[in-house]
């Protein structure tokens, strides 16, 4: 099996399926009826995409691999999402801060993802990043709103982004399958994408009247499958079905 | 207006439902007509609303990647229901805030059926292919109901509820013939979704009050009864298919008739329920008053936003 590579789709993946999973907790509870549907859409839009890379996934490993093995049957130390994406709803502004911190992101690693030499992940990126364009619009539009809308508001949107700003860092890490992966042409070179993210970033924080978190500590871990204390509740509600009735078809 | 002419109005306006003619939100109608078109159609859009709840309990816990994208569409798909129809019902001169408010004071209602509790994956599928059948039943007669904007928006929900109810079906047909644990927990949905499913229908003719005058508007075009009937005759050969057993002993094929005979359906129940005692009434109401408050600083800011935008733009151009 090429390991380096199925780790690396991992590493892609499970950033989709954790924030997905997030979103798709929140339907029917939305602030309003549009934006319970626009959040319902980037779920639905990052488990499109899940799926293809888990596909993929499957395939390279074999021994009976499916995407739903891959989605369900791994403990939590083998989930290699940031840390980022596992953030909770505390409120609407952290929902749309976690968003935006990681569609900025998202949209520049597609972008460079489109030129993989592996055909299969150039292919999906192409497919993505149309809808992640959307979405990085919704959650700056957002951003935006709740930054420059009331002092409620504004509060809370800063404390979403001050908060989040500490897991900003890590989307620039790379693991060591990921290095071995740039080397093949295959990967994204991440640490290239740092400044151009932090630029947008500030520029839509700046327009939104926030101030830009000053902070330089950060949190990492998540690439490693070092994660926080909330990721485990979230696979305890996303694994229940296939733990509880193993080997059967839905 | 004098009396006179507002009969003959209304002369003219009952005239043109009866030649199938469509009635458009400019049109003059008889207040009465308004006010069970607001009815209607908040009730309904208040049920696809109220009826993401229960099946937005299972998304976090969809057994497989399929089935969760399947069920994260159907529940938009309802939003999506809910949003066309305040929009239908926001033509008649009623603001979607007023509708939420009827919705959260309990003095609008929607669908009991959703008052019931989701417990196993298997209500994923009794609920699309019980309760969207159902609705169905329902429903495609309103495609050609006499006022304009509710009848279009319910070919489209049409459209997608026959979808869910395949979508559900399958989802039942796979448990069926899966492992024992699946089918018992299919057997098990269905008898607990199958009474309140023929419930959903409506009381009995004898005491649903508002069937005359709807008839008359082509709101509803056959009785309660005549429904549920229908929905009984329906499905009966579906559940055979499955190779699952309807919960009621009664149940019988009557030659005679050419239909199915069935048992006596619990209205205590069916009340308690409507007048808000069932198992999730005041859960549900709890979610929905709880996104709205919620949530109303998100708005706030989003109209303040608007407005400081719209400030600028004015600042501009002088």
């Amino acid at each position: 099996m090429k390991e380096n590579l199925y780790k690396y789709i991992l590493g892609i993946a499970d950033n989709s399926l954790i924030l997905g999973q997030q979103l798709g907790a929140l339907t029917g509870h939305g602030p309003s009826l549009e934006t319970d549907i626009a959040c319902t859409n980037i779920s639905l839009d990052l488990f499109g995409q899940v799926r293809s890379y888990y596909q993929y996934a499957a395939k390279i490993k074999g021994e009976g691999a499916t995407e739903d093995s891959i989605a369900f049957l791994r403990t939590e130390r083998k989930y290699l999402n940031v840390l980022l994406v596992e953030q909770p709803d505390t409120d609407f502004a952290y929902t749309i801060g976690r968003q935006f911190l990681f569609d900025v992101y998202h949209f520049l690693f597609l972008n460079e993802l489109q030129k993989s030499h592996d055909v299969t992940l150039s292919a999906i990126a192409k497919k993505s990043i149309k809808e992640v364009s959307y979405h990085q619009r919704f959650s700056s539009d957002w951003v935006k709103r709740l930054g420059d809308g009331t002092e409620e508001s504004k509060l809370r949107m800063q404390n979403a982004i001050s908060d989040l700003w500490t897991y900003t860092d890590e989307l620039f890490h790379q693991t060591e399958a990921d290095k071995a992966m740039v080397e093949e042409q295959i990967a994204v070179d991440v640490t290239t994408l740092k400044d151009k993210y932090y630029e947008t970033v500030n520029a839509i924080l700046t327009e939104a009247t926030l101030e830009i978190p000053e902070s330089k500590w950060f949190q990492k871990g998540g690439k490693k499958g070092i994660h926080t204390e909330y990721l485990g509740y979230i696979l305890s509600d996303m694994q229940y079905m296939q733990r509880a009735y193993p080997n059967m078809e839905w | 207006m004098s009396e006179e002419q507002i009969k003959s109005l209304e002369k003219q306006f009952e005239a043109r439902i009866a030649r199938d003619e469509k009635i458009e939100p400019k049109d003059w109608m008889p207040e009465k007509y308004r006010k069970t078109h607001i009815r209607q159609i908040s009730q309904h859009a208040h049920s696809e609303i109220v009826g993401m709840l229960p099946e937005g309990n299972w998304i976090t816990r969809a057994p497989s990647l399929r089935r969760k994208v399947a069920l994260l569409a159907k529940v938009q798909d309802e939003a999506g229901h809910g949003l066309y129809l305040y929009s239908a019902c926001e033509t008649l001169g009623i603001s979607r805030e007023e509708l939420y408010e009827q919705l959260h004071t309990g003095k609008a209602k929607y669908s009991s059926i959703f008052n019931y509790p989701t417990v196993t994956w298997a209500d994923m599928g009794a609920i699309g292919w019980l309760v969207d059948g159902a609705a169905i039943i329902n429903q495609v007669p309103l495609c050609s109901t006499s006022y304009g904007p509710y009848a279009r928006a319910m070919i489209r929900v049409c459209k997608e509820e026959s979808f869910h109810q395949r979508q559900g079906f399958e989802i039942m047909l796979k448990l069926a013939n899966g492992s024992p644990e699946q089918k018992d927990m299919a057997q098990d949905a269905l008898n607990r979704w199958w009474w309140p499913s023929l419930m959903m229908l409506g009381p009995t003719d004898a005491e649903s009050v508002h069937t005359e005058q709807s008839m008359k508007w082509k709101l509803k075009r056959k009785s309660n009864d005549d429904l549920r009937q229908q929905f009984i005759d329906q499905t009966v050969p579906q559940a055979e298919l499955l190779g699952l057993t309807i919960p009621d002993e009664d149940l019988k094929w009557n030659e005679e008739k050419g239909c199915y005979d069935f048992g006596e359906i619990d209205w205590d129940e069916f009340w308690q329920v409507v007048k808000g005692h069932g198992p999730c009434n005041k859960k549900r109401m709890q979610d929905r008053v709880g996104a709205w408050e919620g949530g109303a600083w998100v708005r706030d800011a989003a109209m303040a936003y608007a407005d400081k935008q719209q400030d600028k733009k004015e600042k501009q151009a002088v």
